[in-house]
């Protein structure tokens, strides 16, 4: 009720500042009187009639008192039956008069009565405010009237919304004014022709809404029942149309973070030949490093606090990339040439890491916080979209963008290139393909940790983090083909929007399943996936 | 007559183990039953129920490294066949609870009671008889190893994509025995069995004849696993394992072999899932667990791949290892197994069995070095040679 009670502090000042209009209101009041006596009737439609009363009248003070009420700060004394705005004040109520703003003399609390609104009063003041304020000079007060009203469809309102449409020069609060005015036109008893008219003008705002206006409609016999009946299936129509992008942009998204958790996976797998088990806690690891940097932030410098994830990046890059080097110089470098071994030994360091990460952390989820310009969404069209989905897309690809510069512009990507290709002629030219290898690794650790630093903010960050995307990165690499990061980016995109296709036929469950054995099946038919490196080398 | 048989077609070692397999299954049931409680001796029933459960892991360590010892398929996804046996096993036992059960309903398990379903799914149908149950434990696996195989395997899928694709084989199966409408109990799976033929699965008498079932059935296996190792067949998946398009150029349908094999050793893990279910007394979901697949695969790894006591060996330790690692110091457990998995497949690529190996190895080439002193170069090529380090799929 924060909003009332700013119109009350609004409307209060007005009449302290403006005393000249105190011989006009002296008319009113004598007018407005009986009204706001009655709003302390004996029962709720008493109250109700008196609220509507008082809404037509159009006084400036009625949007007070109606505000008060509902807000249940008005009274009634027990003595005099005398009406008043009351604020609590020790075991008195500092009383105001409710149509002057004069200050009375104070009320003792047993003396006095609050009047009681129930749900449906409330919505009936909440429409009578509505159209009180919808001539004010506020855009966004006349906007939530126009709003109230839609909701509401009295069609008491439609005079008052008649003057307000012609006198509005904003064309969105028009058009939302117009739709309003249509909605309580369908809910009154005008003629037919003029409720198609208003079927034709709600048709053209937000489907959904206008889905839940139009339906009760459909049932009825002649011709408003048909053109309402017409108005919903070509919505629905439309809805279908937004639910496919709707499933595309979601699939994307999910196909981002897919490529996120899987684009250092197919670096490592594609150079190397290396099946990382081990990958998923390096995701697990950039999350908390994210953590980390933002409790630090959070302490020392809480000024930088909305870019932490910024700096939590190069950080997590650096973190998880140089336990990757370790980990490739300690371990695997031993067991080249020996994937399956090499698919052993990094499931072991997997298990070491969550378990030093449980008795490090803790086993629950630690809590890293979203900065603002992550939180909160927006609306294209019938879409409702977070800013953290969109960020997640951006983020993919401009890691995915990135990444094909370093392959393809820099001396470590050209020697990256010449090993994947073949290993014993780049050695042969001088490439030190141990120290690639590291690199590789590292890269490919590293880019796992920025990913972590992304999905911190969409998933718990707890030690299992990584374990929930292991198996669908490999999928992923699997699926796209090895050595080539576009099959990568393909693979990951349309595994995304496969899951997101199948989710509302098969449920959630099941249709990962469906993806799942649809790879199966793939790998079948091209057992080096979609985008295969062509040639002699890779060839068992 | 049939000892002389095994001698003549057995090797020493896996007669020895046969024999032991059998001597215990004997052995452990009589001491926990004849020998009274108060004696030294005495085997008490959890203790059997344990040794049982290992045996049951070393069932299904025997059948991985058929595949992998031997013919170089890196399952990564054998705990579905091992639960899908289990599964089996389980709905047998759920039939047998009858109306025992907290709803009392004479025909349908109490959680299709609970979830309002009217009458047994088709698939249910037959699971009262143990028969049928018991087909079901081999056949179902083996049905889903052939198909899964044959497609794999005609493909040429191999290394570590087989290994990936067998590991998102058993996460789909995982997400799907969680769902509550697929008639399996969902997540809390199949519990609170009650008889199994007849006899109470709780008794110690029970127990200890499923112990002994389990290590007849492992000695079982070792037995056919040698004489397949041993046949021409056996020979040929060797080569597979070590030369996969050589033997194909040299004209062996190398799909077809490991077609059987994998079928095979599918089956098997299918048993010890059956064996396993009754001494554990539940399974659930978790049991597809790709965890539980990857940690089968070290207990081959630890024992020694490629050859048939090993699997025993190492399933016996680990899990070992890991009961008293999980009740003394729960948090190192994951550091243990992760350690595990790393310093074997660093210091011990051909796990335990193979440091013996090397150990006797390297005794027998001193004796021969010493020999040499003595004795003309010529006897030195009649000495034990040094084995050689197993050749790797090229790259």
């Amino acid at each position: 009720m924060s909003l009332s009670r700013f119109l009350t502090i609004i409307a209060m000042l007005g009449l302290c500042l403006l005393p000249a209009a105190a011989g006009a209101q002296a008319v009113d009041d004598a007018k407005l009187k009986p009204l706001v006596e009655a709003l302390a009737g004996d029962n709720f439609d008493d109250t109700s009639k008196a609220v509507s009363e008082l809404a037509k009248s159009g006084a400036p003070r009625a949007a007070v008192i109606l505000n008060a009420l509902s807000a249940g700060d008005l009274y009634v004394s027990k003595t005099d039956k005398s009406v008043f705005l009351g604020v609590r004040d020790g075991s008195d109520y500092a009383a105001t008069d409710p149509l002057s703003g004069a200050k009375l003399a104070p009320v003792p609390r047993s003396a006095a009565e609050k009047i009681k609104v129930n749900n449906r009063l409330r919505r009936d003041i909440a429409a009578a405010i509505g159209g009180l304020t919808l001539m004010s000079t506020d855009a966004t007060e006349r906007r939530s009237a126009a709003e109230a009203i839609l909701k509401n469809r009295d069609p008491e309102s439609i005079p008052l919304l008649d003057q307000a449409i012609s006198a509005e020069k904003d064309a969105g609060i028009k058009m939302l004014m117009q739709r309003a005015k249509a909605a309580a036109v369908l809910n009154s008893s005008a003629a037919d022709d003029v409720k198609i008219a208003a079927i034709a003008e709600i048709k053209s705002g937000n489907g959904r809404e206008a889905l839940g206006l139009l339906t009760p409609l459909a049932g009825i016999q002649g011709p408003v029942g048909e053109a309402a009946g017409a108005a919903i299936s070509s919505i629905n129509s439309e809805l279908e149309i937004w639910n496919g992008i709707q499933n595309i942009v979601y699939g994307l998204s999910l196909g981002s973070v897919l490529l996120l958790a899987a684009i250092g996976l197919a670096i490592t797998f594609g150079v190397m030949g290396v099946i990382n088990m081990a990958h998923g806690e390096m995701v697990m690891i950039g999350a908390y490093t994210t953590f980390v940097v933002q409790q630090i932030v959070h302490a020392s410098m809480p000024a930088l606090s909305e870019y932490s994830l910024l700096i939590a990046l190069p950080v997590a890059f650096l973190v998880s990339g140089g336990i990757g080097v370790v980990i490739e110089r300690g371990i695997i470098r031993f067991l080249y040439g020996r994937p399956l071994e090499t698919l052993l030994a990094t499931w072991g360091i997997s298990l070491v890491l969550q378990q030093a990460t449980r008795s490090w952390f803790g086993a629950s989820n630690v809590q890293v916080s979203s900065p603002s310009w992550m939180s909160g969404s927006f609306d294209v069209g019938m879409l409702t979209l977070t800013w953290s989905r969109l960020w997640i897309i951006v983020f993919a690809l401009s890691v995915f963008a990135v990444l094909q510069l370093v392959l393809k512009k820099t001396m470590l990507g050209l020697r990256m290139r010449a090993v994947t290709q073949n290993r014993r002629m780049a050695s042969s030219m001088g490439i030190r393909t141990p120290w690639v290898d590291a690199l590789t690794f590292g890269l490919g650790s590293g880019i796992a940790g920025i990913a972590g630093v992304a999905l911190s903010q969409i998933d718990n960050v707890s030690p299992n983090l990584g374990q929930g995307y292991i198996i669908d990165s490999f999928m992923v690499v699997v699926f796209g083909g090895v050595g080539n990061l576009w099959g990568t980016l393909v693979g990951a995109m349309s595994l995304g929007i496969a899951n997101k296709f199948l989710e509302p036929f098969a449920g959630a469950v099941l249709g990962k399943i469906l993806v799942l054995v649809l790879i199966i099946l793939f790998i079948q038919k091209r057992p080096r996936g979609l985008f295969a490196l062509k040639g002699r080398a890779i060839e068992a | 007559m049939i000892t002389q048989w095994f001698f003549k077609h057995g090797d020493r070692r896996g007669v020895i183990v046969i024999a032991f397999l059998v001597g215990i299954a004997c052995l452990v049931p009589l001491l926990n039953l004849l020998v009274p409680d108060t004696s030294p001796l005495h085997v008490p029933t959890y203790l059997v129920s344990l040794l049982g459960k290992y045996l049951t892991y070393a069932l299904l360590a025997v059948a991985l490294d058929l595949v992998w010892g031997f013919c170089g398929i890196l399952s990564l996804g054998h705990g579905a066949f091992f639960a899908l046996g289990g599964y089996a096993m389980g709905m047998y036992l759920m039939r047998q609870i009858g109306p025992r059960g907290v709803y009392a309903d004479p025909v349908l398990p109490d959680f299709m009671v609970f979830l309002n379903w009217k009458e047994l799914p088709w698939f249910w149908y037959g699971f009262d008889n143990f028969w049928f149950a018991a087909l079901m434990v081999v056949l179902v696996p083996g049905v889903l190893a052939f198909g899964f195989g044959w497609l794999a395997f005609r493909s040429r899928v191999t290394g570590v994509y087989l290994s990936i694709i067998t590991q998102a084989l058993t996460y789909a199966l995982l997400l799907a025995f969680f769902r509550n409408d697929m008639g399996f109990g969902g997540n809390n799976g199949l519990t609170d069995f009650k008889d199994i033929l007849g006899f109470n699965i709780q008794a110690g008498t029970t127990r200890s004849a499923l112990f002994a079932a389990t290590a007849l059935f492992l000695a079982l296996a070792v037995f056919v696993s040698g004489f397949i190792i041993r046949s021409k067949l056996g020979k040929v998946l060797v080569g597979v394992r070590d030369a996969e398009s050589r033997m194909r150029f040299l004209g062996y349908r190398v799909d077809r072999y490991k077609l059987f094999v994998w079928t095979l050793s599918a089956m098997m893990a299918g048993i010890a899932g059956a064996l396993y279910v009754p001494q554990v007394g539940i399974i659930n979901p978790s049991e597809f667990e790709p965890a539980n697949s990857i940690e089968a695969v070290i207990w081959v790894a630890v024992g020694g791949r490629g050859t048939i006591i090993g699997p025993i060996i190492g399933a016996v330790l680990v899990n070992f290892g890991k009961t008293y690692f999980t009740t003394a110091f729960p948090e190192a457990w994951l550091f243990a197994l992760g350690a595990l998995f790393i310093l074997v497949t660093l210091f011990l690529p051909k796990g335990i069995l193979g440091l013996y190996g090397a150990w006797k190895a390297r005794r027998a080439a001193d004796a021969a070095q010493k020999d040499d002193e003595v004795l003309p170069p010529v006897v030195k090529q009649s000495g034990k040679r040094v084995p050689a380090p197993e050749p790797q799929a090229a790259e």
